[in-house]
């Protein structure tokens, strides 16, 4: 039990990662100001935008609504690692020829929501596109774009015709 | 995926072989933000950088007795504690004026507040701490000694001889008034067998731009140079303010903007507290960052809108509207947005309000008042979706009156395609429209009488749907008469400098910036084009003032009009060069050669001669092989602004088709339609989703978004649980389509495009709402955002 | 926006859990999902000396059902009870509710258990387990003890959890053959806070329903049962039971929708859960 920095180790986008984080660091500030990996931002700071979304052993989760202390032992994963890793290259490469982003500032936590859904595998619905997609704001686009982007990436991967 | 480009079939000096223009290429810039690797202000780390946080006022308006920051000085981590005096050493205030808008007055505005604070939220105090959370541990230990004085709170009685007046010295609380009359505003209510009127409310609302406004000041005293990274819409425009305030001169700032997280005309003005955070990084000698947190940007951000705006319309019995009157009133807060001012969005409402109509006949009054607000100013599609929802709530309101359907009284109104140019009622200038055409194309793309027909068959079952539509003008491509023409040093011109480098490789270099709207693959499009290379061989280097040429950057859809063309004209320029330089090497006469995907060719048959990079590299390497007294110039750059029309207007039309839920006041929007001008089209893809963008924007503002202040001036909802933005789950889809108009101001003929779907969405989406309880008796709604509240009244449900 | 500093530790036992709160005197806070609590520390609406984290407790993060009642440990993850088959068969309501709650990131991470001890009057699953009339285990400094759900709470994000308790687990009697569940929110957004919302359940009987449970939500401190609308729907008398709203609730607006709107919408919900309750196979 400490007011000062606690020191925690995990696994970040594959590799370990040893580092003392004071236990009001959330896992955001933790990643962009400790790690450098700033492909994941802040937008509200307090659980409504998505923008700061990354995965935490396995699933997604609001990075700005965990703390990086709770995170020792976790496995975390964030747009530069699955970008690095190619797991999310066909959904990103149907974002670029969609245009499916204009400033780009929320399209990482978007990504990473998408490929949750993605996933489950099966051919989801617009509507259910829009309804995983519910919690994370994107100003630029009106997110039809998007939407459509995800629905593509999804008859490709499971060789669905449109 | 449904890629539907309605590609033009406009082309003209613009159909060069192999032209990206009319083409929808995938932006150069997208991978890297697919993929993390942005660079924003807020990632940006400087050496010894520190971090300000800002004590700011909870009163709407309070006098500062005095402010304790002792007990904060000493907190750990910090570097320094400001109040407004300590800043003036080094920046001076400034006054949001233009003098071409006549009468405009506003008060000096400071960094920090001074002996005032003004609206909640404003900043009174600065504290300067190693990160950002010591600094707010830091600014929690400050105490201010307010003494609370009344807030003017209400715009309608902001002008109320009772009501204090917010600055003394200014006399009363009117910032700005203009009057139109013009034509024969009695003859046109005398000649009218029907007038209607209504009052539309149009709630307060904000940008909510992802990414907050951010801003890193870097006052190297070794070079006397300030660096500032600053997620703006206009860096020179900045340079040249934080130059002034400063007392140094332009060349000793360099503002530098890289990937911004969205802008929409939050982020084209001077703050006070980024301009604070200049002062202070000069003060103290080193990097200094400021990033605002969610709840100071709604408390702080521009805010629009908030107009009430009583209309009138006159109109026949065959549908000939005779006249438009409006008295539109808006509270701005209690200063004038510095430079562009808060004058703009009333005089836009006045400018265009009934001007794509044909009826001559217009009165109007638009007065702009000081309140404890917020300040307000200039955001996307200024005065626009005002402007289109009372002109077109009037007309649909005319149209229920004397029995007429709603496309059919337009048909009947608006200027013919074959009547330009036209000058409207309030003075400006239309080169040339395509209302016509557009209308007939949004009837037959969204299937207009089968819509109908669907909507009473479905009344029969109680189900209420409803049919809105909005015609409407554009503002894009700025002359200097916006700005300039009133003292504002924001450039009207842009400039593109193409320099070809050893490799073959073209280096564009442009004033206009990106926010996202895809500005970088315009520009590299249109160079590619006009030069005559493979896109992948132009690189884009915009936002620096140091490496770029003077320029007005991105707002009012001006960047691929205006950049767009000197891109074009500097492409033109560079292959001039460059074929001149072919043609000596090849000893053949420059005009008989072309530069087509990067390999000089014989221009009438093709014939491969020589490859730009060979080109380039004697040019570099071995120009000892020229003639002699032979140059290369392998830069060019031009200039483009333009004169013949102060603003190319663009128009469209748009359509929305929703539900109503009569038990719950909800509304399920359905589908919504825009059929837009915007002049060539050099990526369709772009311009269809700036176009769907905005249209979410305006919806957002239709249904969901509103800065709810109490009569106290306490923002009651500044947060995101609160402020309703539109989310995926509730937005449609959406169909766009084009006509194509070029401008023949410019060789390119490309118009803005960005405002259109904020534009006209709005009010689509409010007369369709009354479209689908007209069957009921409703009550007109005319009060922006429609709330399941403010419906299931008009209906009498409650 | 970040949070006053606070120190941090996890607890190893609930016995651990219940005496580090001891330790602090008040100024302590569970951690669990942290789903609400970490948004208001960002925003420095509270800033406790400590953080108690109960994430790792074991034997938390199950649900389970026996003779009759299904249990869900407090540390269930929203997500869990979401894609549960046995929540879907024996606690269709909250099968019926979960996809109302905010959004997937934040299902993922928010806890059954967090959820009801936050209070939060427009949440959706104290309204739930108030229907289903559930019933809350809590551990404390002098052990174990169960309350009813209408018990548990008690104003606005008012509980009987007291400064050194903890919530351990929720029950519910398992739903059988006969059991009826409804549920439907007005959110002007997915995921949002709803304007008003209503949790039901109803034993079906040969001519109608019994045993109507009725527990709005967003219509006052906590959430309200319905008593006199239940009486009229246990009648058969839909209309009655509309009506009967108006005694029942006693709505204060907010900055969403007023009393008048949420007492209206208040009857709108409860004839589209009496079709769902009245509308399911027997």
């Amino acid at each position: 039990m400490s007011i000062e920095s606690c020191p925690i180790v995990l696994t970040v986008n594959g590799e370990t990662v040893i580092e003392n984080v004071e236990p009001r660091t959330t896992l955001v500030d933790f990643l962009r100001d400790s790690l450098g990996l700033t492909g994941t931002r802040t937008g509200c700071e307090h659980g409504v935008c998505g923008t700061c979304t990354v995965r935490v052993d396995g699933t997604i989760v609001r990075g700005c609504l965990m703390l990086a202390v709770q995170c020792d032992g976790a496995r975390v994963e964030t747009i530069e690692g699955v970008s690095d890793t190619g797991e999310i290259a066909d959904l990103q490469e149907n974002f670029r020829l969609r245009n499916a982003l204009q400033c780009g500032f929320c399209t990482p936590g978007i990504l990473l929501t998408a490929q949750e859904l993605l996933s489950r595998g099966g051919m989801p619905d617009r509507e259910a596109i829009r309804l995983h997609l519910s919690g994370n704001y994107c100003r630029c686009t009106g997110y039809q774009a998007i939407i459509d982007a995800v629905e593509t990436t999804a008859r490709q991967r499971t060789g669905t015709n449109s | 995926m449904t890629i539907t480009p309605d590609s033009p079939s406009v082309l003209t000096a613009l159909d060069r072989p192999n032209s990206y223009i009319g083409r929808s290429v995938p932006r150069p810039n997208l991978r890297r933000l697919t993929e993390g690797r942005g660079s924003y202000v807020s990632d940006t780390v400087l050496p010894r950088m520190l971090h300000v946080v800002f004590v700011r006022s909870p009163h709407a308006h309070a006098r500062i007795r005095a402010i304790d920051t002792l007990a904060a000085s000493k907190a750990p981590g910090v570097v320094a504690a400001f109040v407004g005096a300590d800043l003036t050493e080094v920046m001076s205030p400034w006054v949001g004026v233009l003098t071409h808008l006549k009468g405009l007055k506003s008060a000096p505005q400071y960094p920090l507040a001074m002996e005032r604070a003004c609206w909640q939220g404003e900043a009174v105090c600065a504290i300067v701490a190693r990160t950002r959370a010591l600094a707010e541990d830091a600014a929690a230990l400050v105490d201010v000694d307010y003494e609370e004085l009344p807030a003017v709170a209400d715009a309608e009685t902001a002008l109320d001889p009772q009501t204090p007046v917010i600055h003394p010295e200014l006399g009363d609380n009117l910032t700005f008034e203009r009057r139109v009359n013009a034509g024969d505003p009695d003859q046109g209510m005398r000649d009218a067998a029907e007038i209607v009127e209504a009052t539309f409310v149009f709630g307060r609302h904000t940008g909510v731009c992802n990414e907050a406004r951010a801003i890193v000041a870097d006052w190297n005293a070794a070079e006397q140079r300030l660096t500032v990274y600053q997620g703006t819409q206009a860096p020179h425009m900045m340079q040249n303010l934080f130059a002034k305030h400063l007392g140094i001169a332009e060349q000793q700032v360099r503002v530098i903007t890289k990937d911004v997280g969205g802008s929409f005309g939050v982020k084209v003005h001077a703050y006070a507290d980024e301009m604070a955070t200049v002062a202070i990084a000069k003060l103290l000698r080193r990097p200094v960052k400021f990033v605002a947190d969610r709840l100071e940007s709604f408390l702080t951000d521009i805010h629009a809108r908030d107009h009430r705006v009583h209309g009138k319309i006159g109109v026949k019995k065959d549908g000939t509207i005779t006249v438009f009157e409006i008295d539109d009133l808006t509270g701005i807060g209690p200063y004038s947005v510095y430079p562009r001012t808060s004058g703009i969005e009333a005089n836009q409402v006045v400018n265009l309000t009934g001007s794509w109509y044909r009826c001559p006949n217009y009165r109007a009054l638009a007065r702009v008042v000081f309140q404890n607000k917020n300040v307000m100013c200039q955001y996307r599609a200024v005065g626009h979706p005002i402007a289109t929802a009372v002109t077109e709530g009037l007309v649909d309101l005319a149209a229920a009156r004397i029995g007429m359907d709603p496309v059919e009284i337009r048909r009947r109104n608006l200027i013919p395609d074959d009547g330009y140019p036209a000058t409207a009622p309030s003075g400006i200038k239309f080169e040339k429209l395509s209302q016509e055409a557009a209308l007939q194309k949004i009837v037959t793309m969204m299937r207009y009488d089968d819509l109908r027909a669907e909507q009473e068959r479905l009344r029969k079952q109680g189900v209420y749907r409803g049919i809105g539509m909005t015609t409407f003008v554009e503002v894009t491509n700025p002359s200097p008469t916006f700005y300039g023409i009133g003292g504002a040093r924001i450039s009207a011109q842009d400039g593109v400098t193409m320099r070809l480098d050893g490799a073959g490789t073209v280096f564009c270099h442009t004033g206009v910036s990106e926010q996202g709207q895809g500005t970088e693959a315009v520009i590299a499009q249109v160079a590619a084009s006009a030069f005559g290379v493979p896109i992948s061989s132009v690189r884009v280097i915009m936002g620096d003032t140091d490496n770029t040429p003077y320029g007005g950057g991105t707002w009012a859809s001006r960047a691929a009009g205006i950049a767009g063309e000197a891109a074009w004209q500097a492409g033109k320029a560079l292959r001039a060069n460059v074929l001149a330089l072919a043609a000596t090497i090849l000893q053949a006469q420059p005009q008989s050669l072309d530069l087509r995907d990067g390999i000089v060719v014989d221009a009438a048959s093709s014939r491969e001669r020589m490859g730009l990079d060979e080109i380039a590299r004697i040019a570099h390497f071995r120009p000892d092989t020229l003639p002699p007294g032979f140059q290369p110039e392998l830069v060019a750059t031009r200039h483009y602004v333009p004169r013949a029309w102060p603003f190319a207007f663009t128009n469209g039309v748009q359509a929305s088709y929703l539900e109503v839920d009569v038990d719950t006041g909800f509304v399920k929007l359905l589908r919504h339609w825009c059929v837009e001008d915007c002049g060539t089209i050099i990526n369709p893809l772009l311009v269809d989703e700036q176009v769907r963008g905005g249209i979410v924007q305006g919806i957002g503002a239709a249904l969901y978004e509103h800065c709810v202040y109490d009569e106290r001036g306490q923002l009651l909802n500044g947060n995101m649980a609160d402020y309703l933005v539109p989310m995926a789950s509730e937005m449609p889809d959406m169909d766009i389509g084009h006509v194509v108009t070029p401008t023949a101001d410019s060789e390119l003929g490309a118009k803005g495009a960005g405002e259109a779907g904020t534009a006209g969405a709005p009010g689509a989406v409010m007369n369709a709402i009354n479209d689908a309880l007209r069957p009921l008796g409703a009550k007109t709604l005319t009060e922006m955002p429609f709330t399941p509240g403010l419906i299931l009244r008009a209906i009498g449900r409650i | 926006m970040k949070p006053a500093a606070f120190a941090y530790a996890r607890a190893r036992s609930v016995e651990h859990a219940i005496s580090l709160l001891g330790e602090h005197q008040g100024d302590a806070r569970l951690l669990a999902g942290g789903q609400s609590l970490i948004a208001t520390l960002n925003m420095r609406l509270s800033s406790p000396s400590l953080l108690v984290d109960i994430n790792r407790l074991p034997d938390l993060g199950a649900i389970s059902v026996t003779a009759g009642i299904v249990e869900f440990g407090a540390l269930v993850r929203h997500v869990q009870a979401e894609q549960s088959e046995t929540v879907a068969r024996y606690a269709p309501l909250i099968a019926r509710a979960m996809p109302h709650i905010a959004h997937p990131a934040i299902r993922n991470r928010g806890t059954i258990g967090g959820s009801i001890a936050f209070a939060d009057p427009a949440a959706e699953l104290p309204a739930c387990i108030v229907a289903l009339g559930g019933e809350l285990e809590i551990a404390g400094p002098h052990g174990r003890r169960s309350v009813s759900a209408e018990a548990f709470f008690k104003g606005m994000f008012e509980t009987e959890l007291g400064p050194h308790d903890l919530l351990t687990a929720i029950r519910v009697p398992a739903a059988d053959a006969k059991t009826r569940a409804g549920f439907a929110e007005l959110a002007r957004r997915h995921g949002d806070y709803a304007l008003t919302g209503l949790a039901a359940c109803a034993r079906a009987t040969a001519g109608g329903l019994s045993d109507v449970h009725l527990a709005y939500f967003g219509v006052g401190t906590m959430p309200v049962r319905a008593r006199n609308a239940e009486a009229a729907l246990d009648a058969g008398d839909i209309e009655n039971a509309v009506r009967a709203i108006a005694t029942d609730l006693d709505p204060a607006g907010d900055l969403h929708a007023s009393a008048e709107l949420k007492s209206h919408l208040a009857g709108v919900l409860l004839r589209r859960v009496f079709r769902q309750l009245s509308e399911q196979p027997t």
